[in-house]
């Protein structure tokens, strides 16, 4: 007997019962399909937050109150923030060689007014150079000038929302908003950033410390030179701050370091994913071996033929064991290509990308699944006895 | 010569509950190599018991069963297919054939368990077909068949490995008289070009068309 004969025998056994296969084959088809398109989006969700973070702007460093760490509570970091602007003198003394641009960020939240107009907005101070290391996106108006930063003026650059609840249509240029019942004068706008970014009042870092009696930075965001290494400017920095402040009292890391942080949750959130959705590999490879034993009963009669004329019961084994492999196999690939379709269509809003490991995990799955619930009906038909099995109507 | 087929005081019982049922009791028979013998007896005689020995496709509990002389009864069940398969034709009262495939398919069918290489596979199939006169209908589905094509596939099928001995269980059962006499003439036939058939049958008249007899009752033979 050749090695192909039981792969014809169960091709055509299956392309006879076309519907049956296919509906065999539709829980193969729905778990590969999950458990791709899932890797798929999250993936996707990746690829988003890695495209948000590059459009901050690149080589950044970012400084940061207490011990940032996973695991750590980072209200605890602010609670006993020892950041200040002594800190930034030191940077700039000791790591100027690394460093291009640096500005403090301080955030509140703050009840931003104008006449009877009022919305809660987030505060943010910032240097003059705040413009040069984030990507702001000033659409009207300017942004603060250093002078202006060292002499604590009362100005704000004002994002869309603000824009949109304070002033609606009007031109908020040269107009006056009250937080804290302290009057600050728009200088500029900026364009729509996202949610996290739209209700904010950017204002001189100086003002904000001399007015609403701030004494500590949020943190300090840095933007190293192009021609150094990312890791070696980040060092430079620690052992800056390190002349004034305990390692754990501060955390400088990058981009990278949040990316890398992003990448775990993400790996975990996938995998959970994935997990669940390989429960419906399980109910699929369930249907296969059901199907299968209603198809052995069906073809007890043919069983026992083929054992009278001289099959062994290892070929009748083998004879549906590789049906069962190929339904899962062909179940498999049809999910792996509806997966494909449904990325592609994702594609027109998130970067979805199917990584090869998908491609063979969904194989293996495909193929183990069809393997393990195809032995059980494939050993019930090989142990039917010819002589009874002739006689099955 | 060895004979064919021979059964050396076979006997099978069988445990239905706490009952113990004796099929067969001490049966010798031999079928010489060109014989048409048929097997007769009435429903529960032990005939089809009988068969299914002679066929390889049970074991007896106790005697012998020697084809071409040698004993198979300690075969393995990977061996009697083998045997079956190469030595043995059967032909069953409803035709037993794939009722999707094709008639050809359904001929080719012993070829795919044999050693005969498949690129011989289709010439000997249409040899077979053509001895039944069905060279006509080898692509038809054997559901689109008469009753008569279909045993006549049957045939073909059971002779397509060459096999020592032909075995065939009511073959007119399930057919009309006429049909049925022809069958009857193929098998005829058949032995006149030397084959060896066994008949088994309820029906002594038909039973006629052999050159002996064994009648079988209550397991024995008569």
């Amino acid at each position: 007997m050749k090695i192909s004969e039981p792969f014809i025998s169960a091709i055509r056994s299956l392309s006879a019962n076309k519907l049956r296969s296919f509906l065999t084959m539709l829980g193969m088809i729905i778990g590969v399909f999950s458990v791709v398109t899932l890797i798929a989006l999250v993936n996707g969700v990746e690829n988003f937050i890695i495209d948000s973070f590059n459009a901050l702007g690149s080589n950044l460093i970012l400084v940061s109150p207490g011990n940032i760490d996973m695991g750590s509570d980072p209200a605890l970091a602010y609670a006993n923030n020892k950041l200040d602007e002594k800190h930034m003198d030191l940077i700039d003394k000791h790591a100027s060689d690394y460093v291009d641009n640096m500005t403090p960020n301080i955030r509140m939240n703050k009840l931003v007014t104008r006449r009877s107009n009022s919305f809660y907005g987030s505060i943010y101070g910032a240097s003059d150079q705040a413009i040069k290391i984030v990507d702001l996106g000033l659409e009207k108006g300017r942004f603060f000038t250093q002078a202006e930063v060292r002499e604590k003026k009362k100005v704000a650059v004002i994002a869309p929302e603000i824009v949109k609840e304070l002033f609606g249509e009007l031109d908020p240029i040269g107009q006056e908003v009250k937080v804290d019942d302290m009057a600050f004068v728009v200088i500029g706008t900026t364009k729509s950033k996202g949610r996290m970014s739209d209700d904010r009042v950017i204002i001189p870092y100086t003002s904000v410390m001399e007015y609403f009696n701030v004494k500590n930075l949020s943190g300090i965001t840095i933007k190293a030179k192009d021609n150094v290494d990312l890791d070696e400017a980040r060092k430079q920095v620690k052992y800056a701050i390190r002349r004034d402040l305990k390692d754990d009292e501060f955390t400088v890391f990058t981009q990278k370091d949040i990316l890398k942080s992003v990448s775990q949750i993400l790996g975990v959130l996938s995998s959970a994913l994935a997990a669940i959705s390989g429960i419906s590999l399980i109910v699929g490879g369930i249907g296969i071996m059901n199907i299968m034993l209603v198809s052995v009963t069906e073809r007890t009669q043919e069983i026992g033929l083929k054992k009278a004329l001289g099959a062994t019961s290892n070929n009748i084994a083998l004879q549906f064991s590789i049906e069962a492999l190929l339904i899962g196999l062909l179940g498999g690939m049809l999910g792996l290509s509806l997966a494909f379709v449904v990325t592609f269509l994702a594609r027109s809003f998130i970067r979805a990308t199917i990584p090869l490991w998908g491609i063979l995990l969904s194989f293996i799955f495909s193929l183990v699944v069809g393997l393990l619930f195809g032995t059980y009906p494939a050993i019930t038909a090989a142990k039917k006895d010819p002589i009874v099995a002739l006689g099955y109507e | 010569m060895n004979p064919v087929l021979e059964t050396k005081n076979v006997t099978k019982k069988y445990k239905l509950g706490d009952e113990e049922i004796i099929a067969l009791e001490d049966v010798s028979i031999k079928i010489d190599r060109g014989e048409f013998v048929a097997i007769v007896g009435k429903s529960g005689s032990g005939k089809s018991t009988l068969m299914h020995i002679m066929g390889l496709l049970d074991t007896p509990t106790s005697g012998e069963v020697l084809l071409n002389g040698t004993d198979v009864v300690d075969f393995s069940e990977k061996q009697l297919a083998q045997v079956r398969n190469k030595e043995i034709g059967f032909v069953f009262q409803s035709f037993n054939l794939l009722r999707r495939a094709s008639a050809l398919d359904n001929v080719i069918l012993p070829l795919r368990y044999s050693s005969v290489p498949k690129s011989a596979w289709k010439q000997k199939a249409l040899d077979m077909l053509n001895t039944v006169e069905l060279g006509n209908r080898l692509s038809n589905k054997s559901n689109e068949l008469s009753g008569g094509q279909r045993q006549r596939v049957a045939i073909a099928r059971a002779l397509v490995n060459d096999p020592s001995i032909v075995l065939a269980d009511e073959p007119t059962g399930n057919l009309d008289t006429k049909t049925g006499s022809e069958i009857i003439q193929i098998f005829k036939n058949l032995h006149e070009n030397g084959r060896t058939i066994v008949l088994v049958t309820h029906d002594e008249e038909l039973a006629g068309v052999a050159d002996r007899k064994i009648f079988i009752r209550d397991g024995k033979v008569q």
